[in-house]
This record gives C-alpha cells, structure tokens and sequence, in this order.
C-alpha cells in the first residue's frame, strides 16, 4: 500500500467542493478519508446526510474511539477536534479552538502525521482563513504527499494560498486532485 | 549565542515521546496521565516546550524534574478546562424532561458533578434545579483534579463576553428565567449569585486514583473520559456504577459512550442520543 488514509482540510465553500469531490469519486475507493471541514458549533451535521445522497462512498461522523476503516469517509463531530492515534483509532478533544476553529484542520493534520507518516495524503481546498498550512506542513515534514488547490479554481483562494507557502508537492484544480486520488487508489491496489 | 538558535520544530517533535514524560510526572508528583489519549498529550507537551522556549527533550525532562512549578503548570496544561454554561443545551432540556421527574421522587438528593473544571456546568445544573424547585433539597459535589480550576469555579466570576452565547444556550436548554437574574455585572465580568453557591461542595477529586467517597442519585462526567484510554475509562466507569444509588442516572458527554464499556449492560438508556443511562436496580 503506497497512502493509508486522506486528510482533508476545508472551510469557506466547503459544501459545494466536497459535493463535486464525491460525485466524482467512484464506489470502490478504498483509501479512507477524513475531512474537517469548518461548520458551526451548534450544527447537528445534517449536512453529512444531505452530502451522503451525492455520494458514492459511506460518509460518517467518526465516534470516539473507531477504528479507520478502508472505503469510508469520516468527518468530527460539531464543537470537538478530530484526532488520529497511532493504533488509527479515533480521539476527540474540547481543547481551545486553533485558528478560531474547532474542530481545527491542523489538529487533524499534525495527529494524522504522526500515526500515518508517509502512507498518509494531506489536502487543503477552499477556505478563509490559514488554519491546515502549519497541519500540512507537518505532513510534509514526516514524508506525506501534500495537495492545494488551485487558487484560481478555489471558491475562497486564502486557504489555499496561505497552505501553498509550504512548499505542497501538488498544485491542483478540485478535478485534477480528484483525477489523481483516483490514480493512487489504483496504484494501493496494485501494491497492496 | 547557542541560545539563540531557532528551535528546530521539527526535531523537537520528532523527539517527543510522551510516555516518557508521562512516567517521569508520575514518578516525581504523582501526576498521572499515563493513560490518557497519546495524540492529545503530544499535542499539549508540544505547545508547551515551544511556548517555554525549550530546545529538546531532555531539557524538558529536566525541567519537569527540578521545577516544582513547571511540574504543576503542565499538569494543569494537560488537563482540558474548556466548557460552557448549558454546553449542548439539548442535553439540559432533556435532563429536566427526562430526569428531574425522577429526582423529584426523593427527599434529598445527591448529585455528583465529576470533571466540573472550572465550575460552569454546575453552576448550570444548580440554575436548572433551582427553577424545578430542587435546589433546597440537593447537594452538589463538584470535583476536579485541577486545583486552579477549581479555585475558579468556587468564585464563579467570568468574562462578559461569554455571557451571551451562555443566554444563548440557557435559553435552548429551555430555561424559564432571564438569564441575568443569576448573576450580577461588574468590571467586565459577571459573578454568580450566593443563592447558587449555597448548596455546591468544591472539592479535589482525581477519577484516576482516587475513590469513592459518597452515594449519589446523579452523577453528571461530560467531556472527561474522552481524554482517557479504553482501560481507564473502563476504571472510572465502574467508580461511577459503585457511587450511583439503584436507579441513579449517569450523564456523560453526547460524543462519549458507555457501549464499548464493560458496564454497558448495567443501565438502561433514558437518553440515548443524550448519553443519559439509568443505573439497574
């Protein structure tokens, strides 16, 4: 297996980038995919089902404790940060918001490289703030493939441009990042 | 001029091994979070070294070791105070449809508020009993293993900018008052009334190595055992089953759950998206 898991980062636009991501992703993707995406504290994450509709794969919200499993898509509670442990189980936190969020992409992202190393694939899309750039970095740092999306093809571009100061390996309009997963979902399947 | 070297992140985090740490805080202070969630404990023994400025891991060891004050800082570090007035007010609703008919049913009643941090939730809990005219016939004991914050939580003095998501949320968890009847505004701060604080015993209380040390009808632990590994959580559990009178009702966190416990066949669910269980007689 060359990547054991996707995290994505998302904020601002969100809903409409995730919605065209899932229809694009076919039925046997395998690798899991965990999104944080920036939503209001007092969401009952409805839109988790309004996304699951559009969808492919099996969307969730992750329970303390879970094991990660493959084909399945996971997204934290409202109000909690989502972290990974090294077993890949799920931990969530109450701790400060980062970045004035919670959950916070970069508690994610720097919990995920720690437990997924270089099996893991970090991505940042659309968004307002800089919360996922330092989470990214991280990523990189322990030998990750990193991805933004391209500015130019990004509902809100500061996200992305803020995460691009790190050096990602890929630059990427929604539909070529989508292209490419696809690629290397292939590619885990023909090296397991 | 070594001193002024940046610290290189990337090295310190690659080096931080927390159950280390972990062990030397036990060993000296007695402090232990040997068993609490890896991912978290990295995260805060990280933001602490870069805040302090430490450069590596063995001047951090060091510093746990002859800094008593350190010691405690990061113990209070490693534990999470963050929590609100009426936090997930849906709970709050359903404890006074769901539960307060059956606190009704005794002639005192004993309430055990475990992980209260820094005194919010039981100074909810205490509004919520006064409006369902409980208050005069309950005790509440609010624990924490953080002696600062519960120091906070008996002055019950917070920042006014808080207060309105706090109306916020009392007002969702279908409170029957203005909120500001509770307390009074001052120097940008409000401070909770005496009435309220009559019937709260602030007391330290540590869920990892303590025990026992009342029977009560209601034990509320929301947003604790989170922190905590499959073993621990299942060692507090049944702390908590040993403390509940028969037919005493257990609240935890709505993200926390008692099925993958091994208690989970001694209660039945009241509640079951608001994690409320009823202890089986």
């Amino acid at each position: 297996m060359l990547y054991d898991a996707i995290v994505i980062g998302v904020s601002a636009g969100g809903i409409n980038a995730m919605k065209k991501m899932f229809s694009m992703l076919p039925k046997h993707f395998a690798i899991p995919i965990i999104i944080v995406s920036h939503i209001s504290a007092r969401s009952d994450n409805q839109w988790i089902r309004f996304l699951n509709e559009k969808s492919n794969l099996a969307l969730k919200e992750a329970d303390e404790k879970e094991i990660i499993e493959p084909g399945k898509v996971y997204f934290p509670p409202a109000n909690y940060h989502l972290l990974i442990e090294k077993d890949r189980t799920f931990s969530f936190t109450i701790d400060e918001k980062i970045n004035f969020a919670r959950p916070s992409i970069d508690v994610l992202f720097e919990s995920a490289a720690d437990a997924y190393k270089n099996k893991l694939i970090g991505i940042v899309l659309t968004g307002s703030n800089s919360d996922g750039t330092s989470g990214l970095k991280r990523i990189k740092d322990l030998g990750g493939l990193t991805i933004v999306q391209d500015p130019e093809d990004a509902e809100y571009d500061f996200m992305p441009e803020s995460a691009i100061s790190i050096g990602p390996d890929h630059i990427l309009p929604l539909e070529k990042i989508t292209d490419l997963l696809i690629k290397m979902n292939k590619q885990n399947i023909s090296k397991p | 001029m070594n001193n002024r070297k940046p610290i290189d992140t990337h090295q310190l985090h690659l080096q931080i091994n927390p159950a280390e740490i972990l062990d030397i805080l036990y060993q000296k202070y007695g402090y232990d979070f040997r068993q609490y969630s890896e991912a978290h404990i990295k995260r805060r023994l990280y933001n602490r070294m870069l805040m302090s400025g430490i450069k590596d891991v063995s001047q951090m060891k060091g510093r746990i070791m002859n800094d008593e004050l350190f010691a405690a800082d990061l113990m209070h570090e490693l534990s999470i105070t963050v929590t609100e007035m009426f936090r997930d007010p849906k709970f709050y609703k359903s404890l006074r449809e769901n539960v307060i008919p059956i606190l009704k049913t005794y002639p005192f009643i004993k309430i055990w508020h475990a992980g209260c941090s820094t005194g919010e939730e039981a100074y909810s809990m205490a509004i919520l009993l006064k409006e369902e005219g409980l208050y005069d016939r309950s005790t509440i004991y609010a624990t924490d293993f953080n002696q600062q914050a519960l120091n906070h939580a008996k002055e019950g003095i917070y920042p006014n900018e808080l207060i309105k998501e706090y109306t916020t949320n009392y007002q969702l968890a279908g409170g029957k008052e203005s909120f500001s009847t509770y307390y009074s505004s001052n120097y940008g701060h409000v401070i909770m009334h005496q009435s309220l604080k009559n019937n709260i015993v602030w007391a330290n209380h540590n869920l990892v190595t303590d025990s026992v040390f009342a029977e009560v009808h209601l034990i509320l632990c929301r947003n604790v055992m989170i922190y905590f590994d499959k073993n621990l959580q299942n060692k507090v559990q049944n702390l908590f089953h040993e403390s509940l009178v028969k037919g005493g009702i257990l609240c935890l966190g709505t993200k926390e759950s008692l099925r993958f416990t091994d208690l989970y066949d001694q209660y039945l669910e009241l509640d079951k998206t608001q994690r409320i269980y009823k202890k089986k007689y």
